[in-house]
């Protein structure tokens, strides 16, 4: 404590290096704190799946498609509680830039399965009996200021064709992290449709979302799901629909890795900053830690001294550069919200921030402390500045 | 006779740069009195540095002993030697050697944090330096807002501050004008006389070497014939 003094008049010795270390720092690690919740957005909808759905998709990839007819034979094994089907549709709503998920579903049971998509009786009504409707989350009803009796145009691309669905719904989220950016219509709608233009692709779905009675049935009834079409054309891999969710993130695997080493390269560049700053310092204070020497302060002080004003620096630049993450990242959920609807700063995300500032801090004192203490008193006070 | 407060025995120093060897003191033997006031002179590279670093103990012999009021401190460890120095020996450096960023009050301070004292007890020893060297109503001025002679009346001040057994200075006129060079002179005369502290005094000034009591020279490591 004797020292304390000295440590914090040191700090601000010379106050723009101070500020902009301290700034360095802050930005860095808003930086990192912002690449952490990035990522942690990018798998938070596998970390909302619910426990009792299971999806099962075609074995080889999900792009190849499976038939109707599984759907009853799925729906008599033991523990299936209900079984609905989705297809991703695609197509360009407006541009290219305006991405949201569009899916054909089945009308009639949907929401039965996703109870966490809030829709009116009305609404779902209106839903089931208009054969060309479609229901949307309320954040993109938002988004594109669109209403009920609405009609959204959408041009197919993987199902070619000029296509046009009225609004019938607008689904609330049941909690403030459920995703409020999905468009669901008719697959009996596209069905039709296929059934005209392409035959062969009509009566296939995506996948089937099928909902369990008990989870911890899951493994069970989705090796019974696969057995069920063991040796056809279409075998099928089912698995819960968290690790559903996983298996498209894994996708994204080379970004979300190449994130996370960007978050550690910025740890490494406070690193050099703080560094840089501390062994300035020190070598500009070779002179004033022999003379402290000399007057009796051993080398423990010496150490205090500096690993105190490295440290101190570095929390301060932590300290800011959490603070500053929450309204950067407020405004990143913002702006991103269509693709990234779960954006939440986790605890951890902050621990870790903070707990790397202070390593840097520890890390970036042992060069000078070492100098400083190797260098003996009259070495030091030749020290010229 | 008084007891020698400083003896020097047979003490060699040997520097090593890379594998050349430099012989600056040989088998150098010198006793200071108590309350004697000593000038050290000699030509650049004549060892009176190296000479005032061993007594102080800031620097150690390669061979030899240095007693300083009783205690080997040749035999000491590094932590001990800076306890030692914090209570034995006070130090003026040719060129002040103040902490910029803390006042005149703080800088005669800062041996004090390292004894027992309370806060109290310290602002009455740094008030009671800084009012011997005349500079009671500058206690807040930091180290640019004070002149050259000022600046060194400070460092005298930390010094004194621990009430050392020896003061050692370091050409503590080298970097004043004649007149603060005379005032700093004439305060090391007054702690000599009043307050009986013994001083080893390193200088170039035959004019600054006057006020000691005695004045050795030394040339190539070695003590020349006594003058006074």
């Amino acid at each position: 404590m004797k020292v304390l003094k000295l440590i914090l008049r040191n700090i601000f010795r010379h106050k723009l290096r101070a500020m902009l270390t301290i700034l360095g720092i802050a930005i860095a690690v808003m930086s990192f704190g912002l690449l952490r919740t990035i990522i942690d957005a990018w798998y938070a909808g596998s970390d909302h799946a619910a426990p009792d759905r299971l999806v099962s998709r075609h074995a080889i990839s999900f792009i190849f498609s499976l038939p109707l007819a599984d759907r009853d034979q799925i729906k008599r094994i033991p523990g299936v509680v209900d079984v609905t089907y989705e297809s991703w549709f695609g197509g360009i709503y407006k541009d290219k830039n305006q991405f949201f998920a569009r899916l054909a579903c089945d009308a009639n049971n949907i929401f039965d399965i996703y109870p966490e998509f809030q829709l009116s009786k009305d609404q779902r009504d209106a839903f089931i009996t208009d054969r060309n409707s479609c229901v949307i989350g309320e954040r993109l009803a938002k988004d594109y200021n669109l209403k009920i009796g609405d009609i959204m145009p959408i041009d197919g691309d993987i199902y070619p064709g000029k296509w046009q669905f009225v609004i019938r719904g607008i689904y609330k989220g049941k909690t403030p992290t459920t995703e409020e950016t999905n468009m669901f219509f008719h697959w009996d709608y596209l069905n039709e449709q296929l059934e005209k233009t392409t035959p062969r692709r009509a009566n296939k779905v995506g996948w089937y979302v099928i909902k369990i009675a008990n989870p911890d049935d899951a493994a069970r009834i989705s090796e019974q799901v696969d057995a069920l079409f063991k040796n056809s054309d279409n075998e099928t891999k089912t698995e819960t629909e968290k690790a559903f969710a996983a298996g498209f993130i894994a996708m994204s695997s080379a970004i979300i890795t190449g994130l996370q080493v960007i978050s550690y390269v910025i740890i490494g560049i406070i690193f050099l900053v703080l560094a840089n700053t501390m062994l300035m310092a020190a070598r500009e204070r070779t002179r004033e830690y022999a003379v402290l020497k000399t007057l009796g302060f051993t080398r423990k002080h010496l150490m205090m001294l500096i690993y105190g004003e490295s440290i101190s620096i570095a929390l301060l630049g932590g300290l800011a550069g959490i603070l500053l993450t929450y309204p950067v990242v407020q405004g990143f959920a913002v702006g991103m919200a269509r693709f990234f609807p779960f954006v939440t700063i986790e605890p951890l995300t902050i621990i870790l921030a903070a707990a790397f500032a202070l390593l840097v801090g520890i890390v970036s004192g042992i060069f000078p402390a070492a100098r400083s203490t190797r260098t003996t008193i009259v070495d030091g006070l030749r020290q010229i500045g | 006779m008084a007891e020698a407060a400083v003896q020097v025995q047979n003490v060699s120093k040997i520097y090593r740069r890379d594998t050349m060897q430099i012989p600056i003191l040989q088998n150098f033997s010198l006793n200071v009195p108590e309350g004697e006031f000593m000038a050290l002179m000699g030509p650049s590279g004549s060892g009176k540095t190296t000479l005032m670093n061993l007594i102080a103990g800031i620097d150690k012999p390669t061979s030899g002993n240095v007693i300083v009021s009783g205690t080997n401190i040749s035999s000491l460890s590094e932590s001990k030697l800076a306890e030692w120095r914090s209570n034995h020996i006070g130090f003026i450096f040719q060129f002040y050697n103040l902490l910029p960023v803390l006042t005149a009050f703080e800088n005669v301070e800062l041996p004090l944090l390292l004894t027992k004292l309370s806060k109290k007890e310290r602002k009455e020893h740094v008030e009671t330096a800084l009012s011997v060297v005349g500079l009671a109503d500058r206690m807040q001025h930091y180290p640019k807002q004070l002149s050259g002679g000022q600046e060194q009346r400070v460092a005298i001040a930390r010094a004194i501050v621990t009430d050392p057994t020896v003061i050692i200075a370091d050409e503590p006129t080298g970097d004043l004008d004649k007149k603060s060079a005379d005032d700093i002179l004439d305060l090391l005369v007054r702690l000599n006389s009043e307050f009986k502290k013994t001083i080893v005094m390193v200088t170039h000034d035959p004019h600054a070497a006057e006020h000691a009591h005695v004045t050795r020279h030394l040339d190539k490591g070695i003590l020349q014939e006594q003058g006074s």
